[in-house]
């Protein structure tokens, strides 16, 4: 059973007009979002996008926009009491949890 | 696990022993886990000649041992990125497993000298931290993405460097979270630990009086949010991580009630559920397909919720 999270919170932006059709948004997208559909791409599952921003790092277009950060609860909590950008460094020296 | 053979390129087995095996349960389990580090560089497996493939890696040591056992009857070389022993998707996310350390890197160890291609197989999830049009600009290696998965490595090879979409989708299925929940035991020990004191205090006090029995409430909430909310996800309905384990969190509750008076009984179900669903909360860290947006949406919510039905249901307990 596939899961699925909140609908219609994606920052990911993807602009047609400037795709090259290359594939790299396909071939890097842990969630399909992107699908190659005659010679550009095409959004097909945004709600399923997770923010990684691994289609905007390999876009040699620059089509794609997303704001990327931790989906993790426990590192916005730690930014928000801490005053910094929420990050995995949780695990970095200090407490050793999660990633 | 490597040792030195000729050329002075350090050697990796394909073969996992029992003390690897053993490590990677200590790991799991939140013991000495940042001390598996691998040092970053060129290593071989088989008898890899300047035609072999070369997959690049973290230098984590449970990611090591995740590839390595893949990698049997093969001939490869491995190039292991600096990752401060992070595996390769959060490294990627954090920024070391990266553009200019794959870069570095690939000068470093003179890869040019060692291949005589210029082809490089980095794993998807690295794509997070990795620009495949940088890395062909500032080294002339041409960055391949391999399969989401280290199993799927040998068939992605034999296929000519093709991926399925199955291989390229990340998965998340009962197994993975299974693995995932004693950390969110030992993560949850802290909290716990003051949760405890705090009861103890009111105890002390003599405003409260918690006994036993709201010890195994305790228990039975920690287990809904931290172990039964992550097996059971995909089929808990919602959303939401903290309204599924506020779900399991109200069914475990009402297995507890002391059912002596109504209003204790209310207190209950408003204190544990919201434990639940704080700790099934957390858990969106360790899943693979939550949003920052999607996670800071949910906490507009279910922060303030947890934190008034605690703070109401103490009151009334």
């Amino acid at each position: 059973m596939k899961n699925k999270y909140l609908k219609n919170v994606s920052t990911l932006k993807y602009m047609p007009d400037k795709c090259v059709g290359c594939g790299m948004c396909v071939n890097v997208c842990p969630h399909r979002v992107f699908d190659i559909k005659g010679s550009k791409a095409e959004i097909i599952d945004k709600d399923s996008c997770m923010e990684c921003g691994a289609c905007a790092k390999n876009c040699p277009a620059g089509a794609i926009e997303v704001k990327t950060g931790v989906g993790c609860a426990y590192a916005i909590i730690m930014g928000k009491l801490m005053g910094t950008e929420p990050t995995c460094d949780c695990s970095n020296g200090k407490s050793g949890k999660c990633c | 696990m490597v040792h030195f053979s000729n050329k002075n390129i350090p050697q990796i087995s394909t073969q996992l022993t029992f003390s690897d095996v053993v490590n990677s349960w200590k790991a799991r389990w939140g013991i000495n886990r940042m001390s598996y580090i691998l040092t970053p560089g060129l290593y071989a497996v088989g008898n890899p000649d300047s035609n072999s493939p070369v997959l690049v890696t973290a230098n984590y040591k449970l990611t090591v041992d995740t590839l390595r056992k893949e990698l049997q009857d093969l001939n490869a070389w491995i190039l292991v990125l600096d990752t401060k022993g992070i595996n390769v998707w959060c490294a990627a996310a954090k920024g070391t497993f990266a553009t200019n350390e794959l870069v570095n890197r690939i000068a470093e160890v003179k890869l040019a000298e060692v291949v005589s291609h210029k082809s490089i197989i980095v794993p998807q999830l690295g794509a997070v931290g990795i620009s495949a049009h940088e890395v062909l600009k500032d080294s002339g290696f041409k960055v391949t993405y391999g399969p989401v998965r280290a199993k799927d490595i040998k068939e992605f090879i034999n296929a000519g460097m093709k991926a399925t979409k199955e291989m390229r989708t990340v998965q998340f299925n009962m197994i993975d979270r299974l693995v995932l929940t004693p950390l969110e035991l030992t993560a949850a020990i802290k909290p716990s630990i003051i949760v405890l004191l705090l009861l103890f205090l009111l105890n002390f006090i003599g405003i409260k009086h918690f006994g036993i029995k709201d010890l195994y409430a305790y228990l039975g909430a920690l287990i809904a949010g931290c172990v039964l909310t992550p097996v059971l996800l995909p089929w808990i309905p919602g959303r939401a991580f903290a309204f599924k384990g506020w779900l399991l969190g109200l069914i475990m509750a009402s297995l507890f009630l002391p059912g002596e008076n109504l209003l204790h009984d209310l207190g209950y179900l408003l204190v544990f559920p919201a434990m639940s669903a704080f700790y099934a909360m957390n858990f969106t860290g360790a899943s693979t397909y939550t949003s920052f947006s999607g996670v800071i949406k949910e906490m507009q919510y279910a922060v303030p919720s947890i934190i008034l039905s605690i703070c109401v249901g103490v009151i009334i307990l």
